[in-house]
């Protein structure tokens, strides 16, 4: 009996590995900078040129910075969801336009609604690389301390919404 | 009836050759691409590929940064390039990567305590097996040392030879 039974035992452990495996997105790479103070940039504004916002003007409070760009598809999939977010004023949306043209941006903002208190053109991605974002929409979740909480990388959808970041926001609130 | 799958011939050919169409019209794209950057300095140049060589991207995951044509690897290609020329040296460089991006940037993961499992599986597993193998051919030969005929084995041994005489017999 034992003989028909431990190459059955072995074929479901190897197919469980298997199932976990295979269900993995190999796009989720856990990020370093988690826990660790968010980088501090300078850079002007997507709408007005002249001034400039710097991450640190949003010490003492929790915020989100949500990486985004018109050439960027699965971005319109996420934008509605943030556009009533902001709409709820649950907590202050920074868009980090990342290395977009400045007319196409404003335009795609004008078009598809903007969420953002600021947005900040990243044009050529320097302050992306500092954040480690590979694959635009990202969203940042950053403390009173400016501390990174939280990323989440790819679109945002209701369950990690309600179920990851709006629970976290609130904590962090305290 | 003929008429209808000469009409389903037609319209996979159609399909394949839309399918044709988009395919070449993403070639055209990447010909589009900006032409990457020919460096200045051919030194530094094959400096930064040795080491993007060893380093993953996070866009096309089975592709090196060099050989990379991502826009994303471009840039790092840019940023590994400009930090060479501020006299950074490769292990700076690495641990700056690795900073923003995760020990999964590297080809060759580091040894620490999450990837023991890594680094030793692979031993524990042949262990394992060297084990089992031992014990397995231990309790064999056991088994064959401790295992003397029974009488009701020996006597249909030797009616069996008796059976192969007679045959001996008669075929003489």
């Amino acid at each position: 009996m034992t003989r028909f039974l431990m190459p059955l035992v072995i074929f479901v452990i190897v197919v469980i590995f298997l199932a976990i495996g295979l269900t993995l997105n190999p796009r989720q790479v856990p990020s370093p900078l988690v826990d660790k103070p968010a980088p501090v940039f300078q850079l002007q504004q997507l709408h007005d040129n002249d001034k400039v916002f710097s991450s640190n003007d949003n010490l003492g409070k929790v915020w989100m910075l949500n990486v985004w760009a018109s050439w960027c598809v699965a971005c319109r999939d996420e934008h509605p969801l943030l556009v009533e977010l902001s709409r709820l004023g649950i907590v202050p949306i920074f868009g980090l336009n990342y290395k977009d043209q400045r007319d196409t941006a404003l335009q795609w903002l004008k078009q598809f609604g903007d969420p953002y208190v600021i947005s900040i053109a990243d044009a050529d991605g320097r302050v992306g690389i500092d954040y480690g974002v590979y694959g635009v929409p990202e969203t940042y979740v950053i403390d009173k301390e400016g501390i990174i909480r939280y990323k989440h990388i790819g679109p945002v959808t209701v369950k990690s919404l309600e179920d990851t970041i709006l629970p976290l926001i609130n904590e962090l609130r305290g | 009836m003929v008429n209808l799958s000469n009409l389903q011939i037609i319209s996979t050919r159609n399909r394949s050759a839309i399918a044709i169409m988009v395919l070449l019209i993403f070639s055209l794209s990447c010909l589009a691409n900006e032409a990457p950057l020919v460096a200045e300095d051919p030194v530094l140049e094959k400096r930064m590929l040795n080491l993007a060589e060893n380093l993953r991207c996070l866009v096309c995951q089975n592709e090196s940064l060099a050989g990379s044509r991502s826009d994303f690897a471009n840039d790092l290609r840019r940023e590994i390039r400009e930090q060479m020329q501020a006299n950074k040296s490769d292990d700076e460089i690495t641990a700056f990567l690795v900073a923003r991006y995760g020990d999964f940037v590297l080809y060759d993961p580091p040894m620490k305590s999450t990837t023991w499992l890594l680094w030793f599986g692979p031993f524990i597993f042949f262990l394992g097996g060297v084990v089992t193998l031992i014990v397995y051919l231990k309790r064999r030969r056991s088994q064959l040392q401790n295992s003397p005929l029974t009488d009701h084995q020996r006597r249909q041994i030797e009616s069996l030879m008796e059976v192969s005489d007679k045959n001996k017999d008669q075929s003489a």
